[in-house]
């Protein structure tokens, strides 16, 4: 499923909604996790999972391919935990 | 200080930003959600350009160890959901924090 086929099932579920503000609402949505990470908050999606940043130290890493010493700065990662409900959903057996 | 934002954290953007009422505009970010888990569940990937992908991988059984007990027990074969972020939102990410960090 991509975005335009999630916005399209979400505009069919609220026929009174133009797929205009469907796309709207979406991205506002997406937006609002994604600055929220920005910022360094978490965004905790209860029966969905949440998302925080995770900090890597700086470390030396090698060339896989020539074995050279090269140094990593030290970065800031997305993550995403799924959550409890989700979890189980994924493994029901149905 | 980290904060935890949540379901109504979201509602109240969409809020703001569509017009909608408080109460529809909470009933949205549930309904996004959960057709996202719909999906899931149902085996697909999730693709929302500029954000990220949720992808389900199935791993297949293996052993596994109690670490308190070190007795050794086997893991069911399990689907899993992961999440991998758009090369746009780990450079956001990226950036804010060494903005903040210099």
């Amino acid at each position: 499923m991509i975005k335009s086929e999630l916005v399209q099932i979400v505009a069919e579920q609220n026929p009174h909604l133009f797929q205009r503000d469907v796309e709207n609402i979406v991205n506002a949505i997406l937006e609002e996790i994604s600055n929220a990470l920005a910022q360094g908050n978490r965004v905790e999606l209860r029966g969905f999972g949440a998302f925080s940043v995770k900090h890597r130290a700086a470390r030396t890493g090698r060339n896989p391919r020539t074995g050279e010493r090269v140094d990593v700065e030290e970065k800031w990662v997305p993550f995403f935990k799924t959550g409890k409900d989700l979890r189980e959903r994924l493994n029901a057996e149905v | 200080m980290t904060k935890t934002l949540t379901r109504a954290d979201l509602s109240e953007a969409v809020y703001q930003r569509v017009g909608l009422s408080r109460s529809e505009s909470s009933g949205l970010v549930e309904t996004v959600i959960e057709e996202i888990c719909r999906a899931a569940v149902d085996g697909q990937n999730v693709k929302l350009s500029s954000f990220g992908t949720f992808a389900v991988r199935s791993k297949n059984e293996r052993v596994g160890r109690n670490p308190k007990t070190g007795e050794e027990v086997p893991i069911t074969p399990r689907r899993v959901m992961v999440f991998k972020p758009s090369n746009i939102m780990k450079k956001l990410v990226l950036d804010e924090h060494r903005k903040r960090s210099a």
